[in-house]
């Protein structure tokens, strides 16, 4: 049968139930000539969900006992000698199902397969029928005694208020699941990752060179995270050189001197920036800005690679631009105009005003600024997976390749590699690694926001 | 008297002297400090424009490619098989798909290259002579798109068509000026003969540069880089926008609702509140490791698949959602709420009755907005193997796919450079208008619904 069918068939069943309930309540008040304590559409929900939740129930798990009853019974058919290999159960298993979908196969019919076939589609039907009768039953018994219940004292709005409240609550636990599903799932990779290789030559090993060793081979290669750290906070230092003098001075030009008209137009403009996916940066800097910096370098005879770590932070960069023009913003705009009048009034400059007061002023809340847009050049993968050039080694030169966690994690689950290997579990405790800072990053920035805001409040 | 006034006098003329000495180089400060912040704000605007014009220059022609318009016969000789199966009274369907599936393999063996030959050799008669210069005019998947003009019309064969091949990728790049052509013959990726007949052909008009619809109606192909198009990778995409829409919007809009209006101020509230900040803030990649062990190791859902796509990036969208929906349900003024219970309606019908409808324009924007993000999102799809190669447009979430942004990162890797990354270009233009429609749809609604308490 069509979902979509049964979709409609079930829509119709329950606002049949609501307009029972509806009614029913209806009747119960002109027959009392009482007030009901909810209005009539709530005990028609009431109905709806004391029908919805028993069917939806018995339905699940007959979805999980269902397939368990089925596969004993294509067992039960396959000879012994079929079923020494697992490999041939499971062909004939497909070719059963395939015979029982009406389909046919190709080939001779094996009497087994035809017996194990016609057994299996009369408990298919028998089973579609009980499914259909067991699901029905629970959902009009349900229904059944809900309206039973309906009585002019009845509390029918607490108790859809309170289903509501529930789904309300489920839905905000799931933000709290994420977070606990990263941890988990990266923690439980990453002590497996440890009990091949030790934590201190990962944290401290200053070589990053996973060999695919074949299974079996004690050499698992070298895991060092240090060049790959070291990579990162190069790329990153860069990024902001580009996106904080940038950033912080457009914030400044616009909150401060910038006319209304400019500011419609620019601010806009610069928030283009933000909303390009990092994709396309990353092809942005392959194909221009990479060799624009290597023809400079030709030019003044010096080797600049194309893929460099200059190339993804200055692009990395420009990408941060709005992000901390438009919290410098924020933070600028927060800064109490009593204090910048003042400054005016005693015969400061505009710019002296912006340099000695304003700015110091907003320092705290523009640092917090600053380290939430640290932690999101260090969190940035596209760009560098396309832009730095992935070259591990230790190298103080900003002109040269290097490689960063983002980019490692990517190589490292992209290849053809077993999951259970350390070349791959790697990975994860990278990943936690990077979780790691970032969210001490954001949980430090977020505190300096936070607080800074409520001193002039 | 004197003395005090000149005492006075001296004390206050350095000082107004000092000033004014100085006022010279504080205005000079003034303004240079007034150029550098003009200064950023040009740059700034400037890389908008640079990155914008960069990828238009490059992607704008992609979209035109030269197609060779011959007359192909459907030789009957070279095109040798059986009249196309019909399915019999007491077949069964598995039968009768093994037996048309017979008859499909047939067409697939047919010399589908000597008929693309001989239609050339109908303009460049020698071509007829050239088989391996004639076949590589064109784009290999046309010979598929033949065979597949045959098998659904069987009675093409001996008949003439007029039909538009999509020329080679070497041809396009060659017509369009993207290769030296002053470079010499054994570094051509095009034969002499070839090179020769381009021109000449396009002289003639006989290869024109069509606007080429299929980048949108055909999918990737490797075999045959002219023919790639966008088809798969927009239906991917397009599937983990409505799983985004529908999971990722209607939870998070309730998550906000219980949160700003019926949580209780404790600590366990205020964690959560941390920890959905943290989230947002969490870097994409690491939503890609989430789905790549949990959804993928352990719960055993299909690589590349939209379904499992989607999820992640719901999950990722998630908390950007929430903060949206909560910043518009606190802009509501209270007096909506306080006059709804006033005249008894309980909090939880106060709420979806009088509040939320005013609040649902800003919720909108946000999740308009935290959806084109996610279409945007590359690095966690990399890791649950959306990068793999799929040559069919998904049917089902479940179905192997690309996604736009994979898709672009897929061509800028191909090894035909001079062709791609015209092509690359061409895609990231299509995700970058529908990244602008997203956001424009995002404005248009905040202004049209906004209102001002």
């Amino acid at each position: 049968m069509n979902t979509l069918i049964v979709i409609v068939v079930a829509l119709v069943f329950l606002s049949f139930f609501y307009q029972l309930g509806l009614t029913r309540s209806k009747s119960i008040q002109s027959a009392s000539g009482r007030r009901l304590h909810s209005r009539p559409g709530h005990y028609g929900m009431m109905v709806v969900l004391w029908c919805l939740i028993p069917a939806v129930v018995v339905y699940v798990a007959w979805m999980i006992v269902e397939p368990m009853i089925a596969t004993s019974i294509v067992n039960s058919f396959i000879p012994p000698d079929v079923a020494a290999d697992s490999g041939e159960v499971i062909r004939s298993t497909q070719r059963i199902e395939s015979l029982v979908s009406g389909f046919g196969v190709a080939g001779e019919v094996q009497p087994y397969e035809r017996a194990a076939a016609e057994q299996l589609s009369t408990f298919n039907t028998i089973a579609r029928l009980a499914l259909v009768v067991m699901v029905a039953a629970a959902g009009v018994a349900g229904a059944l005694f809900a309206r039973s219940r309906i009585s002019p004292t009845m509390r029918a709005r607490n108790e859809v208020e309170g289903f509501i409240k529930i789904v309300l609550i489920a839905c905000s636990v799931i933000a709290i699941l994420t977070t606990v599903g990263i941890v988990l799932s990266m923690l439980g990779e990453a002590l497996r990752f440890f009990t091949y290789i030790n934590p201190i030559d990962f944290f401290f090993g200053t070589t990053w060179n996973p060999r695919f060793s074949t299974t079996g081979s004690s050499n698992q290669g070298e895991f060092g995270l240090l060049p790959l750290l070291w990579g990162t906070i190069m790329i990153t230092v860069i990024a902001m050189l580009v996106a904080v003098p940038i950033g912080l001075m457009s914030a400044v030009y616009l909150s401060e001197y910038a006319g209304p008209k400019l500011r419609f137009f620019a601010k806009p403009i610069l928030e283009v920036l933000a909303g390009i996916p990092t994709i396309v940066y990353g092809f942005f800097a392959l194909v221009a800005v990479g060799p624009f910096f290597s023809g400079i370098g030709e030019m003044i005879g010096f080797d600049i690679q194309a893929t460099s770590a200059v190339t993804a932070g200055v692009v990395m960069g420009i990408m941060i631009i709005p992000f901390v023009s438009s919290l410098s913003d924020d933070i600028i705009s927060q800064v109490p105009k009593a204090m910048h009048d003042g400054s005016l009034g005693l015969g400061a400059t505009k710019s002296e005003t912006i340099r000695k007061v304003i700015l110091p002023a907003a320092l705290p809340g523009i640092v917090g600024a600053f380290l939430l847009a640290v932690s999101r050049a260090i969190g940035e993968t596209m760009i560098v997976v396309l832009a730095a050039g992935n070259s591990p080694v230790l190298t103080a030169n900003p002109f040269d390749a290097v490689s960063t966690v983002t980019v490692t994690i990517v190589n490292q689950l992209t290849g053809d590699v077993d999951f259970a290997s350390p070349q791959s579990l790697v990975a994860f405790a990278l990943g936690l690694t990077l979780f790691v800072i970032t969210l001490g990053l954001n949980v430090v920035a977020l505190h300096i926001v936070r607080k800074y805001r409520e001193q002039y409040e | 008297m004197a003395v005090s006034d000149t005492a006075s006098s001296s004390s206050r003329k350095p000082i107004a002297e000092v000033v004014a000495g100085t006022l010279g180089r504080r205005k000079r400060a003034e303004v240079r400090f007034r150029a550098i912040g003009l200064g950023a704000l040009i740059l700034g605007i400037a890389f908008v424009g640079i990155l914008f014009a960069s990828i238009l220059s490059k992607g704008l022609p992609a979209f035109w490619q030269a197609t060779v318009n011959l007359e192909v016969y459907f030789d009957p000789e070279i095109i040798d098989v059986p009249e196309k199966p019909v399915q019999q009274a007491d077949q069964s369907p598995a039968e009768f798909l093994q037996e048309l599936q017979g008859w499909q393999r047939k067409l697939a063996f047919v010399n589908w290259n000597q008929i693309i030959q001989a239609s050339l050799a109908d303009v460049v008669p020698a071509a007829a002579d050239n088989a391996r210069d004639a076949i590589g005019m064109v784009a290999s998947g046309e010979r598929i798109r033949l065979r597949d003009m045959v098998m659904n019309d069987p009675s093409l064969i001996g008949q003439r068509r007029e039909v538009a091949l999509t020329a080679a990728a070497n041809v396009d790049v060659w017509l369009k000026g993207n290769i030296d052509r002053s470079l010499p013959q054994a570094s051509q990726q095009l034969s002499q003969l070839q090179q020769q007949w381009s021109d000449e052909l396009y002289d003639r008009g006989v290869i024109t540069m069509d606007f080429a619809w299929f980048i949108f109606t055909n999918t990737d192909s490797r075999s045959s880089p002219a023919t790639a198009g966008l088809a798969g990778a927009f239906v991917g995409s397009f599937m983990m926008m409505l799983i985004v829409m529908f999971l990722a919007v209607p939870v998070g809009v309730m998550a906000a609702v219980y949160l700003e209006e019926f949580a209780p101020k404790n600590r366990w509230t205020d964690l959560v509140e941390v920890n959905i900040n943290n989230l947002a803030a969490v870097p994409s990649i690491v939503f890609g490791l989430l789905g790549a062990s949990i959804f993928i190791n352990y719960l055993g859902l299909p690589l590349s698949a939209p379904l499992v796509g989607g999820l992640v990036l719901s999950l990722m969208a998630l908390p950007t959602v929430i903060i949206a929906a909560r910043a518009s349900l606190r802009a509501v003024p209270p007096s909506i709420r306080q006059a709804a219970l006033g005249v008894g309606a309980s909090p939880m019908q106060a709420m979806f009755h009088h509040t939320l409808p005013v609040a649902v324009p800003g919720m909108l924007t946000g999740a308009i907005i935290s959806i084109a993000q996610a279409l945007g999102e590359t690095a966690p799809l990399l890791l649950i193997g959306m990068n793999a190669f799929v040559a069919s447009v998904p049917s089902s979430p479940m179905d192997q796919s690309s996604a736009l942004p994979v898709q672009i990162y897929l061509w800028q890797g191909n090894e035909l450079r001079n062709f791609f990354e015209a092509r690359t270009s061409a895609a990231i233009i299509v995700l970058l208008a529908l990244m602008i429609c997203l956001n424009a749809l995002a404005i248009y609604l905040r202004h049209r619904f906004e209102r001002r308490w």
